[in-house]
């Protein structure tokens, strides 16, 4: 009988065991994924290794950057004179523009003629520049390879560019959306604090009982209700009363997108601040009330006070529900990527980004790999959020004892 | 010099009559204690001095509660300076947060007193009577929950002196403190009697016998005996007195 129990007791712990583990491994198991994926994005060249950018070996110009070359593909410029060069008109040659200068005789049926053709075309124009695949190049190519720059870091961080899918050079500069991430973010934090602080300061000191018990769990309903629901009802209601109010032309910005989230963050910060404030000792209250001091006074001096780390808690809990929201923000922001410079602008936020990308972004490729470094740096700004929370509780924790 | 009277006093919680028709008579410079098994009623009873009973939801009161002849439950009548007449020290020390001195002050700045000097010379002469001066006079600034449990409820005491009571409510005021505290908050009260008026309610008799002229017992609601403390713990007239002091009940 004893020996049964403790196979039983052995079991039980077993279970408990690879029940953690398994969990611990999987959160771990996400995190090296999301940062084995993002990483690959600076590892990897703008050009896939089958394409070729190419100049004709006449031109003069050198310190093509990856910046230049985008705009040169995007006709940016009209000859090689900004660039440093010669007079010589940019021309751009790529499989499709091969197709409609020469026919499809002249490439012959197979296209065995294309290396030839393209020869041909770079010596006729020493403005040329091409973009094509590697097999199309003749083995006397009278031009040279031009190795374009690894995204790196700094200009991943600080490129104001997010064009990610342009050919041949995407671009992926995430400042937009970080600043259109934090704009909203901060734009939601200033409207929910004033009015979950209010709201939880009335239900923990001055409702009744009665009232509190029927406005807490409305407000709790809140949390539950599906985000998409709240983009909706921000489309719906909230985007063309802006749109309206402000008299814009579009009603899809900052804004809206801040009021949305707002609400969205309202529970959390209503629920936590609630909590702590009403962990302030009966015996606090009745003390100051004894010696004179209005509710109101002791509500400022000593419930508040008593209750602050719970408070920035609350806040900062608001703001990591905030910062992550994909759904209702993708709905009413306008999804924009230029940097907003005020709060009536269009905005993109990373959690947006990725959602609204991530379908068509091809497997594996750099667009995916961006997307990818996108979500380590909000997972970057969720655990920074998580860390603050945690030191503003060992401190209390510390001062309590 | 306070004259504390209660009239008639009937208190309900909701459907619950938790004080049945009490009335009593404060002398000024005595203490009164009160005494009787838990539930009697006698710290609601403490408690209607200061109207902390206004917080509890369902409560209700009828009589008077007159000091210096005044109704306090009179409409019209200011909370914060009935407060301020009489300081109350609680069952358990509850120093808020902050500093020593800080704590002592409060009650001065919640009533809009902010000049330094004027403070600096209330807050050191409510430490000294209340013999926690010698102790704290070099940290001032320390936080008080770093204090001992029986320096901390000197501490509330001090902070309850501080805005000048003339009626000082107890409640329990030494039942979280050990033996030595204990003797020290009641050689404090001794000395405090000489100027305030003082109401304790405490649940040890010993206590009671050593500190009180006067002596309530309550039960269930109802004010059992109130005389000199001699009297009724040699001489008892009610046979229920007789039986709670010496122990057969309660």
């Amino acid at each position: 009988m004893r020996k049964f129990r403790d196979i039983y007791e052995k079991i039980i712990v077993g279970v408990l065991f690879s029940s953690s583990t398994i969990t611990s491994l999987t959160v771990i198991l996400i995190i090296v994924f999301l940062f084995k994926e993002g990483i690959g994005l600076f590892n990897h060249a703008v050009v896939d290794d089958n394409h070729v950018i190419a100049i004709s070996s006449q031109n003069p110009v050198k310190d093509l950057t990856a910046d230049k070359l985008a705009k040169i593909f995007n006709q940016d410029y009209a000859t090689w004179q900004e660039l440093g060069g010669t007079k010589d008109s940019v021309k751009i040659l790529t499989t499709s523009t091969l197709m409609s200068i020469y026919t499809e005789e002249q490439l012959g049926a197979n296209g065995e003629n294309i290396p030839s053709k393209v020869n041909e075309y770079v010596k006729a124009h020493p403005g040329a520049i091409l973009f094509m695949s590697k097999s199309f190049l003749p083995a006397d190519f009278a031009g040279r390879e031009i190795a374009v720059d690894k995204i790196s870091l700094k200009k991943f961080l600080t490129g104001t560019h997010w064009y990610p899918t342009s050919s041949p050079i995407p671009q992926f500069g995430i400042w937009a959306i970080i600043m259109g991430t934090l704009m909203v973010t901060l734009g939601a934090i200033l409207f929910a604090i004033p009015l979950g602080m209010a709201t939880a300061i009335y239900l923990s000191e001055i409702a009744s009982m009665r009232l509190r018990n029927i406005v807490k769990p409305i407000v709790e309903l809140l949390a539950g209700i599906p985000s998409v629901v709240y983009g909706f009802f921000g489309l719906i209601v909230v985007v063309p009363l802006i749109q309206k109010g402000f008299n814009l032309d579009v009603g899809e910005t900052i804004l809206a997108g801040s009021i949305i989230l707002g609400i969205m963050a309202l529970p959390t910060i209503i629920t936590v601040a609630e909590d702590a404030l009403r962990t302030t000792p009966r015996a606090l209250k009745e003390a100051s009330l004894a010696l004179g001091a209005s509710e109101w006074q002791t509500l400022r001096k000593v419930v508040i006070p008593y209750a602050k780390s719970g408070i920035s808690t609350a806040i900062i809990l608001g703001i990591g529900r905030a910062i992550g929201e994909t759904m209702a923000v993708l709905m009413v922001t306008g999804n924009s990527s230029n940097i907003p410079t005020s709060f009536l602008q269009p905005a993109r936020t990373i959690p947006a980004t990725i959602a609204a990308e991530l379908g068509e972004a091809p497997y594996g490729g750099l667009h995916f790999k961006a997307l990818f470094a996108l979500a380590v740096i909000l997972f970057l700004f969720t655990i920074i959020i998580n860390l603050t929370v945690e030191v503003i509780k060992n401190k209390a924790r510390k001062q309590s004892a | 010099m306070i004259q504390a009277e209660a009239k008639n006093i009937n208190v309900w919680y909701g459907g619950f009559h938790a004080l049945k028709n009490i009335s009593m008579n404060f002398n000024p410079n005595t203490v009164t204690a009160f005494i009787g098994p838990s539930g009697c009623g006698k710290s609601t009873f403490l408690r209607l001095f200061n109207r902390m009973n206004d917080l509890i939801p369902n409560f209700r009161l009828e009589g008077e509660i007159l000091l210096n002849g005044q109704n306090i439950y009179d409409k019209g009548v200011r909370l914060d300076e009935i407060r301020k007449q009489a300081g109350m020290v609680f069952q358990k020390p509850n120093p808020f947060p902050k500093s020593i001195y800080d704590n002592v002050a409060y009650g001065l700045r919640v009533n809009g007193n902010n000049n330094k000097t004027e403070l600096d010379g209330i807050v050191e002469n409510a430490l000294r009577q209340a013999a926690l001066w010698d102790e704290v006079k070099d940290v001032l600034k320390k936080s008080a929950m770093e204090l001992s449990g029986g320096q901390q409820q000197r501490l509330c005491i001090a902070r309850a002196l501080a805005v000048q009571p003339q009626l000082i409510l107890m409640d329990e005021p030494a039942s979280a403190l050990d033996p030595i505290s204990t003797a020290r908050v009641e050689e404090l009260m001794l000395e405090l009697k000489k100027n305030y008026t003082i109401i304790i309610v405490t649940h040890n008799l010993q206590q009671a016998g050593r500190i009180s002229d006067y002596t309530a017992f309550f039960y269930l609601g109802e004010l059992v005996e109130y005389n000199a403390t001699e009297k009724i713990f040699l001489n008892p007239e009610k046979e229920r007195t007789q039986n709670y002091i010496t122990g057969r009940f309660g």
